[in-house]
């Protein structure tokens, strides 16, 4: 039930990778013998299928990196130092993933601007505000195609149209996304977009920033002339080969994976709704809401703890409590839209993949209102409730 | 997480959970925001801690150190409870990790809190000395 932190790798993709570290294993750059011109052809393949499987118009605007982190920083730091003669000012999200946030955080050292836009109370970015906020210095709008913590879906492709209106870099941070959602960079109108394998049971260590033709962009790691000459490393064949059959299997199944895990994830709220009093769903309902995403707020307890019982009973999950994140202060998206401290403590997200079952489902709403239970009736938050309902009844 | 088996056996099966009717001390440290409170309630008759409850809203090392203080103190003089330092709450539950170390504070804290509130509901004369 932890989906959205990793996936685990499909048989399929192991066997698409394996003839890669045995057989396939030469090196690209050594083009003098038939090893490396394998592994060329090879390359040359999977590029073709992951361009066409996210809808980008040539191969060569697929470069492959060693994860999502690694293309959102890539994407951030090249496009800021590659336009800084035109301007200095980039435009994200208080929801970003810590790789677009930190990275921000460090151009902000180096003379860059951020406006860092807030979200609604499910934590939509209204793109109103994203035109709102360019000025002549912007040169890059960056806003996550979904949110990895609550699971709200952004109206990316209305900000790209305003980006592209105002002649400024869109990219989108689409990591939680694919699988999850139709993925087509033409559809939504970006210019770049940061994905990782791991994500939809692909390996881990491999992610692609596509980057559309025209888009100039500066090195973030120097090297050889891998990647068309933007991104040295001898390329990891086997990681682009685990990627590519990922991302192949995610796209060719994505119709039916939505509508079983949407409707898994919807028996999932209204059973939690409806055993455990005193909870909030964080992030929208509906359509608007990633198909794999649930995450609630339990009222006067924390959620270390719950993680921690959960755990015992064999079910994974994660927190945006600090404790659980082992920083002092709760999760940032939670805090975004507008939850207290203490509420964004207690919460729990429990994300699905395609092979969640209905009986996993079941188990959780077996398993987790005893557990909420259990620590409400030792938190004195809880108590003073009860003492004041019933002072009031 | 890596937390000690006596630091999982407290927070799984945590002793002296609850409140005391009429308890003669009552202390409540934290605070929600910061995502740790813990309120403990003593029952001390002719200056020995009778018993002793209470009640945390935190995570696992908050839970697992409240029940063990409330262990450490139970049957104890107020004097000899006012000595508990987080140290040897910590000691008792072979270590909390780093991060966790205020949980250890707090326990103490907690059980000094609710000290404090005897000793203030005490006649001057028989009022202990703080330290």
């Amino acid at each position: 039930m932890d989906n959205n932190a990793t996936t685990v790798v499909k048989q399929e993709v192991v066997d698409a990778m394996l003839p890669y570290f045995t057989e396939i294993w030469g090196n690209g750059s050594s083009k003098f013998y038939d090893l490396g011109n394998e592994a060329i052809t090879a390359m040359t393949r999977l590029r073709e299928s992951v361009a066409k499987n996210i809808g980008a118009a040539r191969p060569n605007e697929i470069y492959f990196t060693g994860s999502g982190c690694e293309a959102d920083n890539w994407a951030l730091k090249g496009i800021a130092y590659a336009y800084a003669s035109k301007g200095n000012h980039i435009i994200t999200s208080k929801i970003e993933h810590h790789a677009i946030l930190n990275a921000c955080a460090f151009l902000e050292k180096h003379g860059f601007e951020v406006t860092y836009l807030d979200v609604d109370c499910e934590g939509r970015v209204d793109p109103a505000a994203v035109e709102a906020a360019i000025t002549d210095k912007t040169i890059l709008i960056s806003i996550m195609t979904a949110n990895n913590e609550i699971g709200t879906i952004e109206p990316i492709k209305e900000i790209a149209e305003i980006a592209k209106k105002h002649k400024v870099i869109m990219h989108t941070d689409a990591v939680q996304a694919i699988g999850h959602m139709p993925v087509d960079v033409g559809e939504l109108g970006v210019d770049m977009l940061s994905l990782s394998a791991h994500k939809f049971h692909g390996p881990k260590g491999v992610g692609v920033l596509y980057i559309r033709n025209g888009v100039r962009i500066e090195n973030l790691i120097h090297g050889g002339g891998q990647e068309r000459g933007k991104r040295a490393a001898t390329e990891n064949l086997a990681g682009m080969a685990g990627l590519e059959k990922a991302l192949d299997l995610a796209v060719k199944n994505l119709d039916v994976n939505i509508a079983s895990m949407t409707e898994k994830r919807d028996r999932l709220i209204a059973g939690i709704k409806e055993r455990i009093p005193y909870c909030r769903l964080n992030g929208p309902e509906g359509e608007e809401r990633m198909c794999n995403n649930v995450n609630f707020s339990f009222k006067y307890i924390e959620g270390e703890s719950i993680l921690m019982l959960l755990n015992m009973h064999g079910i994974a999950a994660s927190s945006g409590s600090a404790c659980a994140s082992g920083s002092l202060d709760p999760s940032h998206v939670l805090l975004a839209i507008g939850l207290p401290h203490e509420i964004a403590h207690g919460s729990v997200r429990l994300s699905l993949s395609e092979d969640t079952t209905d009986e996993e489902i079941d188990y959780v709403l077996e398993t987790l209102p005893p557990i909420v239970k259990r620590l409400r009736e030792m938190s004195p938050l809880y108590e003073e409730i009860l003492h004041k309902e019933q002072i009031k009844a | 997480m890596a937390y000690s088996e006596k630091v999982m056996d407290h927070f799984m099966n945590p002793r002296n959970v609850g409140e005391i009717e009429n308890a003669n001390a009552v202390g409540q440290v934290g605070n929600a925001k910061c995502g740790d409170i813990m309120k403990m309630y003593m029952d001390i008759e002719d200056g020995v801690i009778k018993d002793v409850k209470f009640k945390t809203f935190g995570c696992g090392a908050a839970i697992a150190t409240s029940s063990m203080a409330t262990e450490m103190v139970k049957g104890k003089t107020v004097e000899e409870a006012l000595k508990l330092t987080n140290k040897a709450v910590m000691e008792a539950l072979d270590g909390l990790p780093p991060e966790k170390i205020h949980c250890s504070v707090l326990a103490e804290e907690a059980i000094h809190s609710a000290l404090e509130d005897y000793n203030s509901r005490q006649s001057e004369e028989n009022r202990i000395k703080l330290g």
